[in-house]
């Protein structure tokens, strides 16, 4: 069973995302990690760069296969975590430990089309 | 419908995931994860369920006469290969020179031999090779004594991988997996134990034997300890062991009867091979730069393009594909490692300048260098002609990374999420 935090939501593309005031955070899942397997490249879209729905902001790759993260919302990213470039396996031991980035929302408010952890529950079929 | 191999029960057993691949299920890595996997298959000892791939049977009076026609190396020393029981790689290719398959050939006996094709590939390769043998049996003088059997679901096979293959073995003839090891050891068998280990030890790279199953497993047998090709038939308990693989490794593979393989893959794993799937078998046989059909070898990509040149026979007697392969190839596969964190994937563009001039076949992290390694098949103008001056891979990845060394090396770009990423040329293997 994988970790599905209450206070998280949750994009079909098995990101996870946290508000706070007007800005949002984003990671990958639990889920997502234990499917992609040890992970061993990670980057975020630098600071600055402004986003729209469904726009690339991160990705991720395991020794076999690449993976996109994508922003839920429209914005502009007003942080980008470098760190995790160094230490990738990190994000296999604490996925909402660590954030992609941090996005300045246009509107001040969840974004659109995301799931509750229930709903995200049953989307994976857990 | 994907089919499950004989060892299914085992793969769930250990958590394994389940993929489909080439019309099978099979483990793409089990809960430890392709990089344990492979350090595993490197530095201890591994172990593949490979029962997915298929066993040709050629038998007849004249089937290494065909078999020179189909096949696109030299055949001319296959009376030393069926003397010492040597296996064969070989490229298989269409009339214009491109791979069919590449293979393994087991010449069993001067009228009996068995090709281990791609799974993906049995049934394409057993039309071409139907196909062939037809046009062949016109041509020919003789009429064709030949049958073509595909007996791919009669056999199943293991992959034992890893340089402490050899002690695994002796730790099962010794009693010491504590399975099968009866009590009432008779100094026959007791000594056979140990002699089948011996046979095993004394297989040169390539070479095959083989062996009672009962003396494998640990079991009481009072047959013969030398076996013929004969013996070796579908149903019966003959296993053929061969010390080959696919993964630049050491080690045994084993094919055996579908139902007997349960029995001898949970009596490895119990003598300490580690279970390893398909991802840990791609990156394995990535680095030590074997070509992977569909990737480096398919029906638009010839053997000499592959850099396959040692196994061709391009001026032997007329042979399928002679004439396309005969051409100079405008192509070449190289290796390139990421002078960066960059990981090359199949299909990203390689580049030289601006200008783009090839492809990658296989990409992948790898386990041994930490770093990013691809084959690609690029243009023969963007690289220099002969390659035995180019670093290892070894020596690349080790490069700090924070320093420009573009300066001494052969590089080119590989285009990853729209970004020219540094590559330089390297020996194959990579490892």
């Amino acid at each position: 069973m994988s970790n599905i935090p209450q206070e998280l939501r949750y994009a079909k593309t098995h990101e996870w995302v946290q508000l706070t005031g007007s800005t949002i955070r984003i990671g990958i899942t639990d889920h997502a990690q234990c499917e992609l397997g040890d992970l061993v490249f990670a980057e975020a879209k630098p600071a600055g760069t402004p986003v729209k729905p469904g726009q690339v902001i991160g990705s991720v790759e395991s020794v076999k296969t690449a993976s996109d993260l994508y922003s839920p919302a429209d914005g502009v990213i007003a942080a980008s975590n470098a760190s995790l470039a160094d230490q990738p396996e990190q994000i296999n031991t604490d996925p909402y430990g660590c954030w992609f980035v941090e996005i300045e929302l246009t509107a001040a408010a969840w974004p659109a089309n995301l799931m509750t952890a229930d709903e995200y529950k049953t989307f994976i079929g857990e | 419908m994907a089919e499950q191999t004989p060892l299914y029960r085992e793969h769930l057993q250990l958590s394994g995931k389940m993929v489909e691949f080439a019309g099978f299920l099979l483990p793409v890595q089990y809960p430890g994860g392709i990089s344990a996997e492979h350090l595993a298959v490197r530095q201890e000892a591994g172990l593949f369920d490979v029962s997915h791939m298929g066993e040709i049977e050629v038998s007849g009076e004249q089937t290494y006469a065909f078999l020179d026609y189909l096949l696109s190396r030299n055949l001319d020393k296959i009376d030393q290969a069926i003397a010492s029981r040597r296996a064969l790689y070989a490229v298989m290719c269409t009339a214009d020179g491109t791979a069919v398959d590449d293979l393994l050939i087991y010449p069993l006996s001067p009228t009996r031999c068995l090709l281990i094709v791609n799974a993906a590939n049995i049934a394409a390769d057993e039309a071409h090779i139907r196909a062939v043998a037809d046009e062949w049996a016109r041509v020919d003088i003789l009429p064709a004594d030949l049958a073509i059997e595909n007996h791919s679901d009669r056999w199943a096979q293991l992959a034992l991988q890893g340089p402490q293959s050899l002690q695994v073995l002796t730790k099962i003839a010794s009693g010491l997996a504590g399975l099968g090891a009866p009590s009432t050891l008779t100094a026959r068998f007791a000594a056979d134990r140990l002699a089948w280990v011996a046979q095993l030890s004394a297989l040169k790279k390539y070479q095959f034997t083989y062996l009672p199953l009962p003396l494998l497993l640990g079991e009481t047998y009072d047959g013969p300890l030398h076996l013929i090709s004969d013996d070796f038939e579908a149903g019966g308990t003959t296993v053929l062991v061969s010390r080959t693989g696919y993964t630049g490794e050491d080690g045994f593979e084993f094919y055996l009867q579908p139902e007997d393989a349960p029995l001898l893959w949970r009596m490895l794993v119990a003598a300490g091979a580690k279970p390893a799937g398909l991802g840990a078998r791609d990156t394995l046989r990535l680095e030590a730069g074997m070509p992977l059909y569909g990737h480096e070898l398919s029906r638009t990509i010839t053997p000499r393009e592959a850099g396959l040149d040692r196994f061709l026979a391009l001026n032997k007697a007329s042979f399928v594909g002679q004439t396309g392969l005969l051409a100079e190839p405008t192509r070449q596969l190289v290796g390139l490692v990421s002078l960066g964190k960059a990981i090359p994937r199949a299909g990203y563009l390689v580049l030289s300048g601006d200008q783009v001039v090839g492809s990658v076949t296989s990409g992948t992290f790898s386990p041994s260098l930490n770093k990013g390694i691809a084959l690609a098949l690029v243009e023969r103008s963007a690289v220099t002609a002969d390659d035995l001056g180019l670093p290892s891979a070894g020596y690349l990845a080790a490069l700090p990374s924070d320093v420009d060394h573009t300066a001494g090396l052969h590089t080119l770009a590989i285009e990853i999420r729209g970004r020219a990423e540094p590559f330089a040329l390297c020996q194959i293997p990579f490892i």
